[in-house]
């Protein structure tokens, strides 16, 4: 192949600068806003250069009257409750399905298949209603488990189970291991990285949960922090005190945004295989 | 689907699935069954007497004009939407499949946004486009264009559809990128010797990516629809006048907040059909395209 001509090497450097220039953008001012004081921001006078206030309005958005630590907290518990419960009853139920013969096993496998086509937010009034019932509003439980159940999590190690050779579990059954051993030492084992790219995606979808936690929690110490940023906007006029919210929408966006930076090469991997 | 070699066990399969069907069905199938008996019944405003009425909230739903109003803005902005996000997306995933220097770079730099929250997406557009302290709403306003996304709805449309697409971009460059980069060079080294870069595209690069394009299609539909409520939440609660009101907004307004279950219901069962088609829809055609 005919090294590229000289225009046609530049253009995607060029095409690729502007894209990622125009996501930085709305960090850059989101960053920028943080520095400086809430009367240069509210007169609309922002420059575009950092201003001098940045540990003051941190510090500030970080003790506030509802501490954007709990916030976060909560954000963090949330989204591991849901990962970590969706990865667990997920491996579980695909061992039964793939390396079990029982009655009913096929109709289970459709009846978690079918959720696949049930998103929250498409029966949220519903489901709301049944949360209330069980008398879980405002609790932890009823922020999370709801949410645990995943055909999609089911179904990728269904299929990462079925590549598992026979002889494997063959040899492992002649050396006299049980079902649950063969789960434990042989089974989880091969499946890490499966699971640890599950994970990136799981933390994710969990941390920017919103209509449901909207929902669920009413008391303020059971916040996320997606939803408190959006509730300290209120009605959005000038004299909101803007740097302190760029200030924590900062803060919500380092916990998921480190997870893709530092375990990238599993999200890209997770995020192909869930959906393919 | 069954393995050949298996264990014997009369009770640990139940126990192992036990966890999920129990979720499934106190979560999932109790009140998608109570949502579709809801929407077959109509309730006095008091709550005290419950009527049966067949069709009757369907046909009152869609005959509704603020209904047909919510399905015109969602038709304008899940299109508007789906276009912006999987243009941008296969544009960055061309350029950076080219072959240049420092690709991986590029590639990290346009993976991060995919971790934004819709609603903190819509918040940092907010601080851009506020006609009064924000630095592209002045700027607008200073060139004589009378911004203000609080007033006008054509401009609130405009900014939710931004913040959602902004944020969806990085979605579609990853699986754009992973479908160029399965092409096999082969191919394209031989479309290189009678074809210009643009009939290259279209007639050999594009046709291949076919599966990838049309799994997007209703990956970024079903995002428009339902991923996006934080966005409008966020930024315009519906507003000014239901401009940017929804399909999922609709459900939410008319269930939490006019507490009308039998309408929230029927409309509830309608995205639920709306998504079972595209599901199927995407499951019969990825299936049939996936090995070309």
């Amino acid at each position: 192949m005919a090294a590229p001509a000289r225009s046609e090497r530049w253009i995607p450097h060029f095409v690729l600068a502007v894209g990622v220039a125009i996501f930085v953008f709305p960090i850059y001012f989101a960053l920028i806003g943080s520095t400086h004081e809430a009367s240069v921001i509210g007169r609309g006078e922002m420059p575009l250069t950092p201003g001098r206030h940045l540990i003051e309005n941190y510090a500030q958005a970080w003790n506030l009257g509802s501490p954007v630590h709990t916030m976060l907290t909560n954000s963090f518990l949330m989204a591991m409750a849901i990962t970590v419960g969706k990865i667990a009853i997920s491996l579980l139920s695909a061992y039964a399905v793939v390396f079990f013969a029982f009655p009913l096993r096929m109709l289970f496998f459709w009846m978690i298949f079918i959720t696949l086509m049930l998103p929250v937010e498409v029966r949220i009034i519903p489901t709301y209603k049944v949360v209330s019932d069980l008398g879980m509003i405002n609790s932890f439980s009823g922020l999370t488990v709801p949410l645990i159940a995943s055909a999609t999590a089911t179904l990728l190690f269904r299929q990462v189970f079925m590549t598992i050779p026979d002889e494997l579990v063959e040899a492992a059954k002649i050396d006299g291991a049980g079902a649950m051993r063969f789960f434990w030492t042989i089974l989880l084992p091969l499946s890490r990285t499966n699971i640890a790219a599950l994970f990136v995606i799981l933390f994710i979808y969990g941390w920017n949960q919103y209509l449901w936690p909207l929902l669920i929690t009413s008391s303020r110490e059971m916040e996320t922090i997606v939803i408190g940023i959006v509730k300290m906007i209120g009605t959005g006029d000038a004299q909101t005190d803007w740097q302190i919210i760029m200030a924590t929408t900062i803060f919500a966006l380092i916990p998921p945004v480190a997870v893709i930076l530092f375990m990238q090469h599993w999200f890209v991997k997770g995020l192909i295989e869930t959906e393919k | 689907m069954r393995r050949r070699v298996i264990f014997d066990n009369k009770v640990l399969p139940y126990v192992l699935v036990a966890p999920q069907l129990a979720v499934t069905l106190v979560f999932f199938f109790w009140p998608a069954g109570q949502a579709i008996y809801q929407s077959v019944l109509l309730q006095d405003p008091f709550g005290l007497r419950t009527q049966f009425v067949w069709f009757e909230n369907f046909t009152t739903v869609l005959r509704d004009p603020l209904y047909l109003g919510s399905m015109r803005v969602t038709a304008i902005f899940s299109t508007a939407v789906t276009l912006f996000s999987m243009g941008a997306g296969l544009l960055f995933a061309t350029m950076a499949d080219a072959r240049i220097r420092a690709v991986h770079v590029y590639r990290t730099l346009m993976t991060w946004p995919y971790a934004v929250a819709p609603a903190v997406s819509a918040v940092l557009w907010l601080f851009i486009f506020h006609p009064s302290i924000g630095i592209l709403g002045r700027a607008l306003l200073g060139l004589g264009i009378p911004w203000d996304y609080k007033l006008n709805g054509v401009q609130a449309l405009i900014l939710v559809i931004l913040a959602a697409s902004w944020k969806q971009v990085s979605y579609n460059f990853l699986f754009f990128l992973a479908g160029l980069q399965s092409i096999p060079r082969s191919v394209v080294e031989a479309a290189t010797m009678d074809a210009g870069p643009g009939r290259r595209f279209w007639s050999i690069i594009l046709p291949l990516l076919s599966p990838t394009t049309f799994f997007l299609l209703v990956v970024n539909i079903v995002y428009a629809f339902f991923d996006t409520f934080g966005v409008i939440h966020a930024l315009t609660g519906g507003g000014p006048a239901k401009a940017t009101e929804t399909l999922i907004y609709k459900v939410f307004t008319d269930g939490v907040i006019n507490l009308d279950l039998g309408s929230s219901s029927a409309q509830s069962v309608i995205l639920l059909l709306i998504v079972v088609t595209l599901t199927a829809l995407q499951f019969k055609y990825v299936e049939r395209k996936v090995h070309y």
